[in-house]
């Protein structure tokens, strides 16, 4: 209890150590799902609105990439990334860059799954329209993606949640070094290892809030989309 | 815009997906200017034909020609019978298909508010068109249909889920599409509207044609004998 209201007070303080550890988890996992997004929603999109060889079986390699262990996936990374490996000598092991890419990998299967579904959900009410119209299937996958972005945000928010609870993947790519690649999940493994609870509750509390905050902000905009836009 | 529909032609069209014909040697030929109501029950294939027609649907014998090529054309378009609104304004809807049609952005605004205001709907241009009551999500989708232009409009039933007066606006509506130059075919249950709307009908039966007459005279004396059951209201 006494190790809770320690942890309160760290919070409330601002401790500077703190909050580089929780920007430096926001920055890299939004960065992540940023570019997991550009190359996953086109793709989940594809999936739902293309007909082409070896496409049943994409989408059950993408479905079952949706539980990838992210220790498995840093693991990956890592020997892609190591002075030995192909991606060795941009020597990006060990920074946020690859922690970055880690998550990117880890999310992206989560997000073009999800995508595919709710596309594949509007594409069963468009098709008919859209091809009438003489849309392309590049035309249509944009105004699908346009015309479900709601839900498409709830995705995203889905993936950022995946990606900053995360522990095991950018724990072997960041390396967990004080100050350069210490995030909130890989801090509070740390921290409990060695007996710090108060600074582990800290960040276990922060993260706790940082995922409920979205979780209802994902819940309000769709609401409010649902009201707007019918 | 210069692919040509016209003559629309169905030489032995058929339709048997899976092997179950929903549609059997249809041959017909469509005229510029045609008006025409197909008419016949539940399941007599005129959604279908109207698919075929329209090149949404490939048959699976015979061919569909428009003006002797094998080439879906643009100019022409469909009304469903539940609108399909994309989540953006009434206005962005038409601009929308006029972008697919490839009218510059300059010009697309400027006809997408004129179709808007054909169908009387200008004042409700700037609101999402999927919170719009059903009849005027249909107005939204004819004035799509219009701002192509088309050379012909096909209509699946269009009014089937409104209420008359709401029937009443898109019967105008059709008028005045029909009035402007653009042909018309539309699969419907109102023979009231056919009446009104159409100089032809075609009559399908159990996926075929089994007539097409001048409306004025399938209405008194229909030449098929399943039309003239139809009319009764004696449906099998």
């Amino acid at each position: 209890m006494n190790s809770f209201a320690t942890a309160l007070s760290l919070v409330a303080s601002g401790d500077p150590k703190l909050i580089f550890i929780v920007a430096l988890s926001l920055e890299v996992s939004m960065t992540a799902v940023l570019f997991a997004a550009l190359l996953a929603l086109p793709l989940g999109a594809l999936l739902a609105v293309g007909r082409f060889p070896g496409q049943q079986t994409l989408v059950v390699v993408v479905n079952g990439f949706m539980g990838l262990p992210a220790v498995v996936v840093g693991l990956i990374v890592y020997l892609l990334l190591s002075r030995a490996g192909p991606l060795g000598r941009f020597g990006l092991l060990f920074t946020p860059t690859a922690m970055v890419i880690a998550q990117a990998v880890l999310v992206a299967p989560l997000l073009a799954a999800l995508t595919r579904q709710i596309v594949e959900d509007a594409w069963r009410e468009y098709h008919e329209q859209l091809t009438s119209l003489g849309a392309s299937s590049a035309q249509a996958v944009a105004t699908l993606l346009w015309d479900t972005r709601h839900s498409l945000l709830t995705v995203l928010l889905a993936g950022f949640g995946r990606a900053v609870a995360e522990v095991g993947a950018v724990m072997i790519v960041g390396g967990n070094i004080d100050g350069v690649t210490r995030v909130m999940t890989t801090t509070i493994a740390l921290e409990t290892s060695k007996g710090d609870l108060p600074l582990a509750l800290a960040l276990g509390l922060i993260l706790i809030v940082l995922v409920l905050t979205l979780n209802f902000l994902a819940f309000a905009t769709r609401e409010w989309a649902l009201r707007r836009y019918g | 815009m210069m692919a040509a529909i016209f003559p629309l032609t169905l030489d032995q069209v058929s339709f048997t997906p899976a092997g179950t014909p929903v549609l059997q040697q249809a041959s017909l030929t469509l005229e510029r200017g045609a008006r025409i109501a197909l008419l016949g029950a539940n399941g007599a294939g005129k959604s279908v034909l109207i698919q075929l027609m329209h090149g949404l649907l490939a048959p699976t014998g015979g061919t569909v020609r428009w003006a002797g090529s094998a080439l879906r054309p643009r100019s022409q378009a469909l009304v469903f019978q539940r609108p399909v609104m994309l989540r953006r304004s009434a206005l962005a809807n038409v601009a929308y298909a006029l972008r697919l049609a490839g009218v510059p952005a300059a010009e697309r605004q400027r006809r997408a508010a004129a179709a808007l205001q054909r169908v009387g709907l200008a004042h409700l241009a700037a609101r999402s068109a999927r919170v719009l009551s059903g009849g005027e999500q249909q107005r939204v989708a004819l004035a799509r249909a219009w701002a192509l232009e088309p050379e012909i409009l096909f209509l699946d039933e269009p009014t089937a889920s409104l209420d008359p007066r709401g029937s009443g606006e898109i019967e105008r509506i059709i008028a005045d599409i029909q009035a402007a130059g653009t042909a018309i075919v539309m699969a419907t249950h109102n023979l009231g509207q056919a009446r009104r709307l159409a100089d032809e009908v075609i009559f399908l039966h159990q996926g075929r044609v089994a007539e097409r007459t001048p409306a004025a005279e399938f209405f008194c004396q229909a030449r098929s004998p399943e039309a003239r059951a139809f009319l009764a209201g004696e449906l099998p």
